[in-house]
């Protein structure tokens, strides 16, 4: 026990004998049960740094005594994952468009799959809301170059347009100008008449009937009567308010002149055929799909 | 410091004194009185809600939950009685939570420790561990004796030690099994787990609150309080001069002296306390204090001295409640010949009970008044907007429906603010033009995708205000929100 000099007069009760400037300290030891509670919880972090990897060496670590890793785990979680996820994906691959419009559950599956993946794949392109950019179709909207039902949709995300696929989308715009079909001043003309088929603002001194006459000859073939547009061909509509590469007089008389001929990828071979079905009931749902 | 120490005569325990201080057991003695009795009345009604709310049916109509009180975690539903919460609702637990503790604090500015020494469950269990205890072993003299009686283990002993024990788990086990029946429809958990049918998950539970039943209440007891719980160390801060404290009242009971000299120097007409030393309040105080020493972090002010006391006090003639519900300002009042007061109206008090009305208050209102039906709406933010062929402008939504009811739901939804909007949801034909209806299974939520157009001629201003009506088309009950359109 404690030396009687150890005593505290005013409490009686025993010191540590630490003192500092003249003040000591009571012992007031803790109870056996805190203290033994305090070393096994020194055991237990030795026992965690041999079972767990702990330790950094010069490369790796001290990888424990079972092996145990999360990025392991991880991988086993995803493989799960997938299994889970098969049945419901073979459902989506063996359903047709149509069925999976009609099921709510396969309808919530497949936007949600295609949402994911359009923001991996499509979203450099198309954005990653679907808004489009110039030169790039807003999806959210309800014109299309290539139609705009389920099926042509889903043809258009498989095989692409201008892709070099066997089955893409082929058509494109003449290069008028460049090419010398047409001179400057022509190019002009016609440009200021496809604008009044949308009905925007023609140029000082334009000739309607000249113009009307050069798209007959050149543009109609491809755009259609009235400039209406043709799915089959890609070739746009002229006359709603939807511009792909802008209608401004300046940008018309560079789309005549120089011709245009934008890529959309394949992805067929890519992603698997129920992800690309998801992705086209995902764009139809967008609000444009017809 | 002062003393130079020489590491060298630093070597052994002697020199820095223990390490740890070795637990002096507490043999509470069994006690008879007011505060006994209230003791029992709240540990069988505190115990008997615990145990056996989880059987309480409540009919809640095909497929729901028949159980009254219910925590559905898989489904995130919460089941109390008539009231079904889901998970945006917690704010109600947030409001129960500030309730409780303002609670705590006005139960604290009246009558001091009163939570320690009657509600909290360590005290509530370890009486009733104590109890087991006092049945199996005897009273607090012949535990002492058992424990302190040295020599071989007797067949009568062991199978003393090893009946209370085994009672003592019973209780602990039941404990974690009334827990987990909160979680699962009661009746089929109880199926399930005496077939071990039941998951891993309720095992678990059950053998962790076991475990610490039966360590807490059976061996730590009021270690518990005076090392491990925060609330005394919190309760100092918020007491006052005229919170009601298990007192002494030394006013009355100094000097202390045995019966017959108290009788003698009264007749002489010396003065002399009530008190007479007999230690019953140290005997029957489950912290193991001495009350006659003041207030102390380890008392519970559970009143059981009191009692105590008071048989005292009733066998030897004097006035009882030398030890009482009370504080210093009254024994300062008494010993200056002064009538003592009692003050329970205080701006603490009314402060705290004011509070707990208020939030009290608007936790009622709010659940009165919600709705069983709920919208909200979502604005897309990747396009803002959408011109489309013909020049008109679109917005599009994400509108999440929320049906809380027990039947499923016809609702019609309308939008207004632009002029002559159309209105669609993406999948859903619309029977009425404009007016999409869609269902809403019971207790649960749909989530739409709503496209809004305004025509090219209404010519919308950049951003006005669009509100979305959701009405049930056979109870008329209703819903609303409101978020932007927005034109390029």
């Amino acid at each position: 026990m404690t030396d009687h000099s150890d005593i505290d007069s005013v409490s009686g009760k025993s010191t540590t004998g630490h003192e500092w400037d003249g003040i000591r300290e009571l012992n007031t030891p803790l109870p056996r049960w805190w203290v033994i509670s305090f070393y096994l919880t020194i055991v237990w972090a030795i026992g965690y740094w041999i079972v767990y990897p702990a330790w950094p060496l010069i490369q790796g670590n001290t990888t424990g005594l079972f092996g145990y890793s999360s990025r392991a785990n991880v991988a086993v979680e995803f493989a799960n994952l997938e299994k889970i996820r098969g049945d419901k994906m073979a459902a989506l691959g063996a359903a047709s468009l149509a069925d999976i419009e009609k099921d709510p559950a396969l309808l919530a599956l497949a936007r949600a799959k295609g949402k994911t993946v359009f923001g991996d794949n499509c979203a450099p392109c198309h954005g990653s809301g679907a808004a489009g950019a110039k030169g790039y179709p807003n999806l959210n909207d309800d014109d299309w170059l290539w139609g705009g039902t389920l099926d042509q949709i889903m043809q258009t995300i498989q095989y692409g347009a201008r892709s070099g696929h066997a089955k893409t989308h082929e058509g494109q715009m003449l290069a008028f100008g460049k090419d010398g079909v047409l001179k400057p001043d022509e190019i002009v003309t016609v440009a200021n008449y496809v604008r009044s088929l949308s009905g925007l603002s023609t140029g000082k001194g334009y000739d309607a009937v000249k113009g009307e006459k050069i798209f007959a000859e050149n543009c109609v073939a491809c755009h259609g009567d009235g400039g209406k547009g043709n799915q089959e061909l890609g070739a746009p509509n002229l006359t709603d308010k939807i511009w792909l590469y802008g209608a401004d007089e300046p940008t018309l008389i560079e789309t005549i002149s120089q011709g245009r001929a934008g890529v959309m990828p394949a992805w067929e071979g890519r992603l698997d055929p129920a992800t690309i079905k998801a992705m086209a009931v995902y764009v139809h749902s967008l609000g444009g799909g017809k | 410091m002062n003393k130079t120490v020489n590491p060298n005569e630093l070597t052994s325990d002697d020199d820095y004194g223990p390490l740890y201080a070795a637990r002096k057991k507490v043999y509470p003695q069994s006690v008879s009185g007011t505060f006994r009795r209230i003791k029992w009345g709240l540990m069988a009604f505190c115990l008997g809600v615990y145990y056996f709310l989880p059987f309480v049916r409540w009919n809640r109509g095909l497929g729901a939950p028949s159980q009254a009180v219910l925590i559905d975690l898989p489904n995130s539903r919460f089941y109390f009685f008539f009231i079904e919460l889901w998970p945006q609702e917690v704010y109600y637990f947030t409001g129960l939570l500030i309730v409780a503790a303002v609670a705590l604090f006005l139960m604290n500015s009246i009558g001091g420790r009163i939570w320690c020494g009657y509600l909290c469950p360590q005290t509530v269990w370890t009486d009733l561990f104590y109890a087991v205890e006092r049945f199996v072993e005897g009273d607090r003299r012949e535990r002492m004796r058992k424990d302190k009686s040295s020599g071989a283990l007797t067949l009568k002993r062991g199978s003393e030690i090893a009946l209370k024990h085994s009672i003592w788990l019973l209780i602990a086990w039941w404990t974690g099994g009334a827990w987990v029946l909160y979680f699962n429809d009661a009746p089929t958990l109880v199926k399930e787990l005496l077939t071990f049918q039941a998951p891993m998950i309720a095992y678990i539970w059950i053998g962790i609150l076991t475990a610490t039943t039966y360590v807490l209440a059976g061996h730590m007891r009021e270690q518990v309080c005076t090392y491990m719980c925060p609330w005394p160390r919190i309760q100092a801060a918020l007491t006052d001069e005229w919170a009601l404290n298990v007192t002494y009242r030394y006013d009355r009971g100094e000097k202390r002296t045995s019966v017959k000299k108290a009788a003698e120097l009264r007749a002489i007409g010396e003065h002399v306390g009530d008190c007479v030393d007999c230690y019953q309040c140290v005997a029957v105080c489950p912290t193991g204090i001495d009350i006659r020493n003041g207030p102390q972090l380890e008392c519970i002010q559970c009143g059981l001295c009191i009692d105590a006391c008071d048989n005292v006090m009733t066998k030897i003639g004097r006035p009882t409640r030398l030890i009482g519900y009370d504080n210093d300002i009254n024994i300062q009042r008494r010993q200056n010949g002064k009538a003592p007061i009692y003050r329970i109206v205080r701006p603490r008090t009314i402060i705290y009970s004011a509070m707990i009305a208020a939030v009290g208050g608007i936790m009622l209102y709010t659940l009165a008044t919600r709705s069983l039906l709920d919208v909200n709406v979502l604005h897309d933010r990747n396009p803002i907007a959408v011109k489309l062929s013909d020049g008109s402008i679109r917005n599009a939504y994400t509108v999440r429906l929320l049906n809380k009811s027990g039947y499923d739901r016809v609702v019609a939804i309308d939008a207004d603010g632009p002029a002559n909007p159309t209105v669609h949801v993406v999948g859903v034909d619309s029977v009425t033009p404009d007016r999409p209806m869609i269902v809403i299974p019971r207790d649960s939520t749909s989530e739409l995708r709503l496209l809004v157009t305004a025509p090219a001629e209404s010519n919308p201003e950049k951003s006005i205000p669009v509100h979305f009506h959701v009405t049930d088309i056979g109870l008329g009950e209703a819903a609303s929100a409101t978020d932007n359109f927005v034109s390029p």
